[in-house]
């Protein structure tokens, strides 16, 4: 018992350790305008021992590829790094896969970064199982220094899928609203918080991104205009439309999973209520008609129904309803407090905000059986929006007095930090997987 | 001599009305910019590259408005958007300087406190603005001359998380265009 804690107790402190090496390793290659640090705090149950030796060439590039690569591994909950003690390994050589087996690893990750003649990285690596003695692939990136990133959460996505069978998520992108001395900025990250780009800057509130389904575009809640109203905003041009300016508020734009159709709350009739608007544009079609607050609608992904917050029985609860319209069927039963509904893009799970003892905290609820797991400790969660690959969640939270952001897997059992450096952090919207 | 009292708050109201900044006039700015990261290029094994992103930047537009002379905010109980008897009077001389004046348009603008979600405290706000819309209603002013909208907790008057200061967000402000 006595050895067994003492052994606990060692392996949180080597942890510790590690992470710290990994803050101090990463701090000193991370572009002067990083945005985030990332801390792991939680033990998930069953990890993967992978090690992810240095790659060879990777300290003539301005980016460290296999710490990123690491990182992103365990913010998934799913993998473990085992200390490679700074041993760098290229794609060609073939390892001592006895010594890392006696490191404890299941796999290793091996690669170089070299410099071509035209500028760019070529950046290779390749997953073994040191347990089998297998060669279990290998690929090859050609990119520019401002795709170095990108190429090492490519990286990351083909050994998660490789040793976990599901799809990776890391080379997919957030979006999010900070809040600095009264400016507020909506901004387009890579899924670890890093290379943040701005796509609006505006001295009134920016709320409640959603990321249309090709990713190409984000709706969102500007009130610019001295009221909400909502745009769709082209990420890569930055042309906006305005696609709900009506009497009254327009807020809370959902897509339908074919990127046709907004489902909005607005007022134009007296209270908040749901309306389908075409994405281009147009005149809005109401789906539900009642004297209470209907609003935070979000499509199921087979975009048959539609989950919203209503407080028709008295207190803020989620429904689903047919997505044209229709009888809609409470969702949640425990508490007097439950609002902004995700659901997983594997239809899976609902997560949602449940007011517990006048805390705010993040809850999922598996569908199927009507199963609650609260997820967290803290008091002013806000926001969860799903990883496309349906294994972890990103949500804003409270922390310190700042308003942060984490993600989390779905279980709760692993949680990370993205930690903004300037202001307050909060609305976060996970994009869809992107094309290769 | 309540009389008096009343007409030289109207009077002040409307003196305040005149000299409110017009903020339906805020410019919106869609500008397109240069790109900022280049399109990534294909590699000898597989694609990776991403969509630009491209900043907007609406500019530093509106300007707070100037506080209207006489009251024009009306505060509310925790989760409530029951009018409290004594913002009765605050409601019935803006009513009777709406019905005077029917080109008069103004904006009822609904706020929360802290706690909770945006989105769904946006929907709270709306209730309380179309609380003050209605009770303006009711007073005869013309509906076309009103428009409720909601902050939600967007844009509290004071900062704290007091029940003091979170007693002075919960509120509806009417605000002449």
């Amino acid at each position: 018992m006595a050895i067994s804690s003492l052994r606990g107790w060692y392996k949180i402190e080597t942890m510790k350790k590690r992470i710290l090496l990994c803050l101090l390793a990463g701090m000193a290659c991370l572009p002067v305008l990083a945005q985030f640090r990332v801390e792991v705090s939680g033990v998930g149950l069953t990890q993967l021992p992978i090690a992810v030796s240095a790659f060879r060439g990777q300290d003539s590039a301005p980016q460290k590829i296999a710490a990123i690569v690491q990182a992103d591994l365990e913010r998934s909950g799913q993998f473990r790094g085992v200390d490679t003690v700074g041993v760098a390994l290229d794609e060609g050589t073939r390892p001592d896969v006895a010594l890392w087996r006696q490191k404890g690893a299941d796999s290793l990750v091996t690669g170089s970064v070299s410099r071509l003649a035209d500028g760019r990285y070529d950046v290779r690596f390749r997953l073994w199982d040191v347990v089998r003695g297998q060669d279990l692939g290998g690929q090859s990136y050609a990119v520019t220094q401002a795709d170095l990133r990108l190429s090492a959460h490519r990286i990351a996505d083909f050994i998660y899928e490789k040793l976990t069978g599901d799809k990776g998520a890391f080379s997919t992108r957030i979006t999010y609203v900070t809040k600095a001395a009264q400016r507020y900025q909506l901004w387009v990250a890579d899924a670890d918080g890093e290379n943040a780009q701005s796509a609006l800057a505006s001295p009134e509130p920016i709320i409640s991104p959603a990321w249309s389904p090709n990713g190409s575009q984000i709706a969102y809640v500007s009130f610019e205009s001295r009221k909400p109203v909502v745009y769709t905003h082209d990420v890569a041009t930055g042309k906006r439309r305005l696609i709900a300016n009506f009497r009254g508020s327009n807020s809370a734009p959902a897509w339908s999973p074919d990127g046709r159709t907004l489902v909005v709350t607005l007022s134009l009739d007296g209270g908040s209520q749901l309306y389908a608007i075409d994405a281009g544009g147009g005149e809005p079609r109401r789906l539900a008609q009642n004297s209470s607050i209907d609003t935070e609608p979000v499509y199921a992904p087979d975009g048959k129904n539609i989950y919203f917050v209503s407080d028709r029985g008295g207190a803020p609860q989620i429904y689903r309803m047919p997505a044209t319209g229709g009888g809609a069927e409470r969702v949640t039963f425990t508490g007097t407090y439950n609002i902004s509904p995700a659901i997983s893009p594997d239809g899976r799970w609902l997560a949602y905000i449940s007011r517990v003892s006048g805390a705010f905290k993040l809850h999922v609820m598996e569908l199927a059986s009507g199963a609650v797991t609260a997820i967290t400790d803290t008091t002013a969660d806000e926001s969860p929006s799903f990883a496309p690959n349906s294994r972890l969640i990103v949500y804003a939270t409270q922390s310190q007095g700042r308003e942060a952001l984490m993600t989390t897997t779905v279980d709760g059992k692993l949680k990370a930090r993205l930690t903004g450096q300037n202001g307050d952090i909060r609305e976060p919207g996970w994009g869809p997987f992107q094309k290769q | 001599m309540k009389r008096i009292f009343l007409i030289l708050a109207v009077t002040a109201l409307m003196a305040g009305c005149g000299s409110t900044t017009n903020l339906d006039e805020v410019p919106v700015v869609d500008k397109t910019g240069t790109s900022v990261l280049p399109p990534g290029a294909n590699g000898s094994g597989s694609a990776v590259g991403k969509g630009d992103v491209t900043t907007v930047d609406v500019g530093a537009s509106s300007q707070n408005a100037a506080i209207v002379g006489g009251p024009r905010v009306v505060y509310f109980d925790y989760d409530s958007y029951v009018i409290k008897p004594e913002f009765q009077s605050v409601i019935e001389a803006h009513a009777r300087y709406l019905k005077a004046d029917k080109s008069r348009k103004v904006a009822i603008e609904g706020h929360t406190d802290e706690r909770g979600g945006r989105e769904y405290n946006l929907a709270l706000g709306q209730k309380r603005a179309e609380a003050v819309r209605s009770a303006l209603g009711l007073l005869g002013v013309v509906d076309s001359q009103v428009e409720a909208v909601s902050f939600g907790k967007e844009k509290p008057a004071v900062q704290g998380s007091d029940e003091a200061a979170m007693a002075k967000n919960r509120r509806a402000e009417i605000r002449y265009k």
